[in-house]
């Protein structure tokens, strides 16, 4: 198990730039989610410190080791793929086998490990067929048993989850979680699942153009979102954005639409960049922080109900506020009787501000 | 019975007696081959001979010069340049799939448009005068090194369409698993080609096989003919055909590629793999 150092480093291909000055320290033995929407830049990320692209720019440590221009066979890390990539031509007990077969471990050695390993991850009694004859959820576990079968120094996943359906993939999550707490391994995960970040990883690191636009504990990055993108993107539903003007004398902040204004001297009050008179600005609230009145209030948004969608065990309500929709986040089974206008009143405590850059006021 | 009901109906039994005609167009030739082989009075209409004889492969194996043609040098010519240019393209195919070479689409394409536009014939005065300051004329060697140049840019082009299409992530496994380069081509990438390889290999030697062309320029001596020249020595001194003989020794010359097509599709199958979920 081994540290993972990556300095400054620079991917392009042809004129896009695909990761762009990323410096990053994976502690050993920690488990790190590279988060983004695709073309993010995240999966080139991952292949760099792999091997299997070259930086331009930077330096890329493993352990103690310079590894930024070594082969992926002498980076001795371990990856599992997003399409498994187990070999169609050999058996699984063969597959599980090869990283042990190139690195001359002789055949009874392997067999007695592949078993072992295979048994630990439920699939032992597969061990004789192709991996065609397998379910995608065993091809899953296969490409996963190669992948611990020898004594990697780092572990990567290139969004191993995203081809299995809903269902399984929730077992699969914990299953890695759980192998990740035996294991103790240090472990990069790629994953466009802001969800899947936020249960497995010890750090999450969202990226977006190719640049890291926060790196942080999966709660951390939940409560204080650095930046717009982030907090769109980390929380599902997603936090409300809304832009708007502030008119500082009033303390008051007027929606693009011009008409809504919401009191919000005691939010300004809080930021430590106030906002100059005028300047554009956007208002970050998560739909579980906000409560729903019938009569006005202060600092509350008013609003027209859109539509109340049941989700089992809580309830998501959709309110419309100039001419964008806000969801409303209630932890209640039961949808509550609304009537067409009402109010809402974000906890000011769980009110982002940002600026026009996007970047975060307070 | 409506009207759409009989226009389909009888639209598609003219599309059958079409589909009949052109096949018993190209089926009676093949039938020709199995019947007048075993005729003592063979013509070129499809009769069953009331006595099947062997008469014919008698009088053929008795002709030592095309035998050795069709046993020993088509062999030889037929076996170099399957082996030639299926390694070739092999290796060719997988670095032009898989190398970021500049240009490396338009080098493909102006391969196979060279191949089809400069034909061997229009080529073969320069070819022979090359193969001639090699000194390979009248050799296996030159007629094998010809054909093959001939054969490798389609060969390339269809193999690297089918390395085209095996994904990459089967080659990154092998080596963020620890193998060499060498290793993993030869454990995981060559293995996943090998059912094109086959293909390329088989169509190279049906090519090599039938060639009349270039060993008939290329080469002198009778020991060094191939059988397709070979088939003049059951032509009388006036020029005409013994067809008794003509279609037993036509009937030798197609079977070892029908044996070697089907003993490569027995052991290595033209099948794809799966293993790969997209």
């Amino acid at each position: 198990m081994s540290q993972i150092t990556l300095d400054n480093v620079v991917k392009r291909f042809g004129s896009v730039v695909a990761v762009d000055h990323v410096s990053l320290t994976i502690a050993e033995g920690e488990f790190v989610a590279l988060l983004g929407p695709s073309g993010c830049g995240k999966t080139t990320t991952l292949r760099l410190i792999a091997g299997l692209e070259i930086a331009d720019e930077g330096r890329i440590t493993i352990g103690d080791r310079d590894v930024t221009y070594l082969a992926p066979a002498a980076r001795d890390v371990a990856m599992v793929f997003q399409d498994y990539a187990l070999y169609p031509h050999m058996t699984i007990l063969d597959n599980i086998g090869y990283p042990l077969k190139v690195r001359g471990v002789s055949t009874p050695e392997r067999t007695a490990r592949v078993t072992e390993v295979a048994r630990e991850l439920q699939i032992g009694d597969l061990l004789a067929r192709r991996p065609s004859q397998l379910s995608g959820g065993q091809q899953q576990r296969a490409s996963v048993a190669r992948a611990v079968v020898h004594q990697a120094v780092a572990f990567l996943f290139d969004e191993p989850l995203s081809n299995l359906d809903a269902q399984l993939r929730l077992e699969a999550r914990a299953f890695l979680k759980h192998l990740q707490n035996e294991l103790g391994a240090t472990s990069v995960y790629v994953t466009h699942d802001q969800a899947e970040a936020m249960a497995l990883a010890d750090r999450i690191v969202v990226m977006r153009l190719g640049k890291i636009m926060q790196v942080g504990a999966p709660l951390e990055v939940y409560r204080n979102p650095a930046n717009t993108f982030v907090a769109s993107f980390i929380g599902s539903p997603p936090m409300n954005l809304l832009s708007g003007k502030v008119l500082l004398g009033q303390g008051q902040f007027v929606l693009d639409d011009g008409e809504t204004v919401i009191d919000m001297g005691q939010v300004y009050q809080r930021l430590e960049r106030p906002p100059q008179d005028g300047q554009a600005i956007t208002l970050g609230i998560r739909p579980e922080h906000i409560t729903i009145h019938t009569e006005p209030r202060p600092f509350a948004i008013p609003g027209a109900l859109y539509v109340v969608q049941p989700m089992g065990g809580e309830t998501l309500v959709n309110v419309r506020v100039g001419s964008k929709l806000v969801t409303v986040r209630l932890f209640q089974d039961e949808p509550p009787a609304l009537p067409e206008k009402v109010w809402l009143e974000p906890a000011l405590e769980w009110s982002f501000v940002y600026g026009a850059d996007g970047a975060r006021l307070q | 019975m409506n009207r759409y009901k009989l226009r389909t109906g009888i639209s598609r039994a003219l599309l059958l007696v079409f589909a009949c005609v052109m096949g018993a167009f190209f089926a009676l030739p093949l039938l020709w081959l199995l019947t007048a082989p075993f005729s003592t009075q063979a013509n070129l209409s499809v009769t069953f001979p009331e006595q099947p004889s062997l008469a014919n492969f008698e009088a053929v194996f008795a002709n030592k010069f095309a035998i050795r043609a069709l046993f020993q040098n088509n062999l030889i010519i037929g076996g170099g340049v399957m082996i030639l240019v299926a390694s070739i393209a092999t290796l060719a195919s997988y670095g032009l799939s898989r190398a970021r070479v500049p240009g490396r689409n338009v080098l493909v394409y102006i391969l196979i448009l060279f191949s089809s536009v400069v034909s061997g014939t229009a080529a073969m005065v320069p070819l022979f005068l090359l193969i001639f300051n090699l000194g390979l004329i009248d050799t296996y060697q030159g007629v094998i090194l010809v054909m093959t140049g001939g054969l490798l840019p389609s060969a390339i082009f269809i193999m690297r369409d089918f390395v085209d299409s095996i994904p990459r992530s089967y080659e990154e496994a092998a080596l963020v698993a620890g193998a060499s380069s060498y290793r993993m081509f030869r454990d995981v990438a060559f293995p996943l080609v090998r059912p094109g390889v086959m293909v390329v290999a088989i169509w190279a030697f049906v090519n090599a096989w039938g060639a009349f062309l270039i060993p008939s320029v290329l080469l002198r001596s009778p020991e060094h003919m191939p059988a397709s020249i070979a088939f003049y020595s059951f032509y009388t001194e006036a020029g005409t055909p013994n067809i008794t003989l003509v279609s037993a020794y036509a009937f030798l010359y197609t079977i070892p590629v029908l044996l070697l097509y089907l003993i490569v599709n027995w052991r290595f199958g033209f099948r794809f793999f799966g293993g790969i979920k997209s």
